[in-house]
């Protein structure tokens, strides 16, 4: 067993952070604005933006990785990690948007018409304003985003492949130990992802937790 | 001189209504809008703040804010706006919150010390009473020396005594600055003491517009004293009739004959009206 440990290669766990870590500071420059528009916004694209952004909780991962296989094999990025990086991006759009879009719609809007009125523009609201506002939302969305690109693996399967170093992330490695029967690696990179992951939400309630009871926010 | 002259559509809880507004105020003056709600009173502030449309011109001095082609945004206006929930930015402290709207130092610390707040500057709002926020939203509306004030219904979430209290601080700050001021208030004693104009809204329309003591003193003919009440009981007396009616938080008895007794019924809101020919004032 303690052999076993000591050889395990962790580069697939390396790879899944690097992923996730990359994904989601994209996302949140990509889902910043995104999420402010349609937290204020009346017009009637709304619906159309919010669906299309909630596609791919809904979606098969297969179906989202088939149209990027497809798209990316005209820019060759299919089965490498900028790919996966792309479909990530994809996949967990939804998880960066909601929880900053539902934290901008909470807030007064008295508060934001008061920075309005001192002279500030919309990006200084934003920016000093509305984000300091919403950090328990803000945590979620950042912390949500990471663990579910963690957690991907239809996608990856689809169009990262299993290169290592590349894109064998934990997912694609615990399934690859299953498919030639290691049970035991297997049982240590699951029980790996179970603890980290559980160790994430934890840290994400107890920090909501603490920050409803000193009312730090709406 | 500011020249209002706007006009919108609302749909208001009591279907379509046309708010039509045509004012013309003399700079410094403190204006009070009162009337009874849904009747277009914050709006009206919205649009003068430019965070809410309408059609019209709105003309400061010789700055137009809004005329048929075109709208200042709210951010150009200079405007201080006091709003009734407070509305200050929970994230920073006290003295943050003046110095977000503009770093003026000398200008911040002196709001606060006019207002006693200088002991609270590094306090988050929500470490503050409802009265003490509302001096920081007051302190942090005035920080870009505005041309125009805009307060809704600033104290009507405060208790009686914390309200005579900054009323008293909104004279002296309107009177050091001199700032043009448009409060919406229902008090009669607080447009009474700090207003020098009253401006009635009633549907969207001006329904009148003179001092205070013009609009708000409601005696006529003889009568000197006059009160609203809601009925609560009749009660027959052997051959009179007494009625029980509440006024504010007090209980009165009036007098009446059988067939004033009949008119009335319970729940209603009705007017007392007394001849007082030396009426005494206790504490």
């Amino acid at each position: 067993m303690l052999e076993t440990l000591k050889t395990l290669d962790l580069t697939p766990f390396i790879l899944s952070f690097k992923l996730a870590g990359l994904t989601t500071l994209i996302l949140f420059i990509i889902s910043l604005p995104l999420a402010w528009y349609l937290s204020q916004t009346k017009s009637k694209v709304k619906p159309f933006l919010e669906a299309i952004t909630a596609l791919p909780i809904v979606l098969p991962p297969s179906v989202l990785g088939f149209y990027i296989l497809v798209t990316f094999a005209y820019v060759d990025l299919n089965f490498t990690f900028t790919g996966l990086v792309i479909a990530s991006c994809f996949y967990s759009l939804p998880f960066m948007v909601q929880p900053l879009q539902g934290g901008f719609e909470t807030l007064n809007k008295n508060m934001l018409e008061a920075s309005y009125i001192s002279g500030k523009s919309k990006l200084i609201t934003l920016l000093r304003v509305a984000l300091p506002n919403i950090k328990p939302a803000l945590l979620t969305a950042l912390i949500i985003t990471f663990a579910h690109t963690v957690g991907e693996f239809g996608v990856v399967l689809m169009i990262g492949g299993s290169i290592p170093d590349e894109t064998k992330v934990a997912s694609i490695a615990i399934y690859e130990m299953v498919e030639i029967m290691d049970y035991g690696t297997a049982h240590i990179y699951s029980a790996i992802m179970v603890l980290i992951s559980f160790l994430v939400l934890l840290s994400v309630y107890i920090f909501n937790h603490t920050q409803k009871k000193i009312g730090g926010f709406h | 001189m500011i020249k209002i002259d706007i006009n919108k559509k609302l749909h208001g809880a009591s279907g379509e209504m046309n708010l039509n507004v045509n004012l013309e105020i003399q700079e410094g003056d403190f204006i009070a809008l009162s009337g009874q709600s849904g009747s277009g009173k914050t709006t009206l502030l919205r649009i003068l703040a430019g965070v809410e449309t309408a059609e019209g011109n709105i003309q400061i001095g010789n700055d137009i804010w809004q005329d048929k082609k075109f709208t200042l945004a709210p951010q150009q206006r200079r405007i201080g706006f006091v709003f009734q929930d407070y509305a200050l930015f929970p994230n920073m402290t006290v003295e943050q919150n003046l110095l977000f709207v503009k770093k003026d130092k000398v200008l911040a610390k002196h709001l606060l010390e006019m207002t006693e707040l200088s002991e609270l500057k590094k306090r988050l709002p929500n470490m503050l009473s409802g009265g003490q926020k509302q001096r920081v939203s007051l302190c942090r509306a005035l920080m870009n020396r505005p041309k125009l004030l805009l307060m809704d219904e600033p104290l009507s979430a405060l208790d009686p005594e914390m309200r005579t209290k900054l009323q008293n601080e909104i004279l002296t700050l309107h009177k050091e600055f001199g700032t043009t001021t448009i409060m919406v208030s229902h008090d009669p004693s607080e447009i009474y003491r700090l207003a020098s104009r009253v401006v009635l809204l009633e549907l969207g329309q001006i329904i009148n517009d003179g001092t205070p003591k013009e609009v708000l003193l409601k005696t006529s003919g003889s009568q000197k004293f006059a009160f609203e009440g809601e009925l609560l009981e009749v009660i027959k007396v052997d051959v009179i009739y007494i009625a029980i009616v509440a006024i504010g938080q007090q209980l009165v008895e009036v007098v009446m004959s059988e067939g004033e007794a009949k008119k009335l019924t319970i729940g209603q809101s009705v007017r007392i009206a007394t001849k007082a020919f030396a009426p005494s004032i206790t504490d």
